[in-house]
């Protein structure tokens, strides 16, 4: 791909993250709505669905934090990686969050003085398909502060944890969830796993039938907590709940536990 | 839904946990580095940038303006990164806090006991809330961008109330051994 046309795409994709809501996630929404009883989390939800239009046609972000930027690339065998590559998504990234007018939210870990729209993360894997795929995710810190990892025992069951992430997440991390679990690995592996998990269709089943036994199990005991949108009470404590696993070690399970609010932010282009 | 202006004492005693408001008048954005700055001046007894006596602060760091617009996506943020910091800001006579989510026990009894009011505002709906505000200035801290003090003018900006001046809440109070 010519690095003019890459650049408008990563433009592009910054755009579409920000401003428009994921279709899948509005119809998630749209379906709680009419499935919620209680008027004030009906109202909320409904100010999600006018929030969504509103960002849209004004392009106005979606959300005020406008996230920490994630990318995940995955390469295959059309690209040759070099430095220039990364350099080139970092500075393209950084510049259209200031050209749409996002939040600087970038800061020293200590000083914490000014705020920046970088550096940006990025996660590269490689594939053997004959084209490669950016994936961003804006990922808000209210729900990525509820992040949790547990190195549990070979055959635990994983449902209890996920059910005390979710109550510790509790209404600051913006319900209803769309819950990423990443299993297996080691540590880091299984956080990484459970953030990209959110970048799959909400709506998907997983083709793994033991994956998508356990995610549909978490999935109804979540939605028993009734923490609800906001926490106001309700059956949408969760959209969804997606799995990613990878193999581990015969001595333990690592488990990664990334909630998202619902305002859940992500695009892709493949090139 | 109730609408109300301009917040006073006697109009916050009427106020009950999951009432839904819509609030016109002044709201002053602050989070994390504001409230720290505050904490730090109050506590070496120097002189605040604004007076905060009978202010309502807002947990809330807008995004850029957009060209033509009186103010960015301005939705609220968690209000718990705060608690630490809110006897302080109570002290200097704020008296209403708008934020999202739940609070520790402590800010409850604070509200409780000083009759002051905790309010949420729909989480994550920061363009929807734009257009609520009439007029944005910087007051204070400029130098932390999303970060400084901005004094809103906003009409019929959705409120729920979550602790009431009784010391009442529809959360759970957070439970902060419990991270």
């Amino acid at each position: 791909m010519n690095l003019e046309v890459f650049k408008s795409k990563i433009r592009q994709t910054v755009y579409k993250a920000s401003f428009e809501l994921r279709d899948d996630v509005l119809a998630f929404i749209k379906r709680a709505y009419k499935q919620e009883v209680s008027s004030s989390t009906k109202n909320y939800l409904k100010t999600i669905i006018d929030n969504a239009q509103i960002a849209d046609k004004k392009e106005l972000a979606i959300c005020q934090d406008t996230g920490f930027p994630v990318v995940f690339l995955e390469l295959g065998r059309n690209t040759k990686l070099d430095n220039s590559l990364i350099k080139v998504i970092s500075s393209e990234i950084e510049k259209a969050y200031k050209d749409f007018s996002l939040r600087a939210s970038i800061t020293d870990p200590l000083k914490r003085d000014k705020s920046g729209f970088g550096p940006i993360e990025v996660h590269i894997e490689y594939s053997d398909n004959n084209f490669s795929k950016l994936s961003l995710l804006l990922k808000g810190f209210g729900s990525e502060n509820k992040s949790k990892l547990y190195m549990l025992n070979p055959n635990e069951d994983i449902t209890g944890y996920v059910l005390d992430a979710v109550k510790k997440a509790g209404p600051e991390a913006c319900p209803p969830f769309i819950i990423g679990i990443g299993l297996g690995g080691t540590s880091d592996k299984a956080l990484f796993l459970a953030k990209k998990a959110l970048l799959e269709g909400i709506g998907s089943v997983s083709s793994d039938k033991e994956i998508a036994i356990l995610e549909k199990k978490i999935f109804l005991e979540v939605n028993k907590l009734k923490i609800g949108p906001m926490g106001l009470g309700g059956k949408t404590t969760a959209l969804a709940v997606k799995i990613k696993t990878a193999p581990t070690h015969i001595a333990g399970l690592s488990l990664g536990i990334n909630i998202n609010c619902w305002a859940l932010r992500s695009a892709s282009f493949t090139f | 839904m109730k609408e109300i202006s301009e917040l006073t004492k006697s109009k916050i005693s009427k106020l009950k946990a999951a009432d839904e408001v819509l609030f016109s008048g002044r709201l002053y954005t602050a989070r994390d580095q504001a409230h720290k700055k505050i904490a730090d001046l109050i506590k070496s007894k120097k002189k605040l940038p604004l007076d905060l006596k009978n202010k309502i602060i807002y947990y809330c760091g807008p995004t850029l303006t957009p060209k033509g617009r009186v103010i960015g996506s301005c939705g609220p943020t968690t209000s718990l990164r705060m608690d630490s910091y809110t006897s302080y800001l109570i002290k200097a006579g704020v008296i209403g806090l708008v934020g999202k989510g739940r609070r520790t026990k402590q800010i409850r009894e604070l509200l409780r006991k000083n009759s002051l009011v905790y309010f949420i505002a729909p989480a994550g709906c920061g363009a929807y809330l734009s257009e609520k505000v009439t007029t944005s200035k910087v007051i204070a801290f400029k130098e932390l961008g999303p970060e400084a003090i901005y004094e809103l003018e906003v009409k019929d900006f959705p409120l729920v109330v979550a602790i009431d001046s009784k010391g009442k809440s529809i959360y759970q109070d957070y439970d902060k051994d419990n991270k």
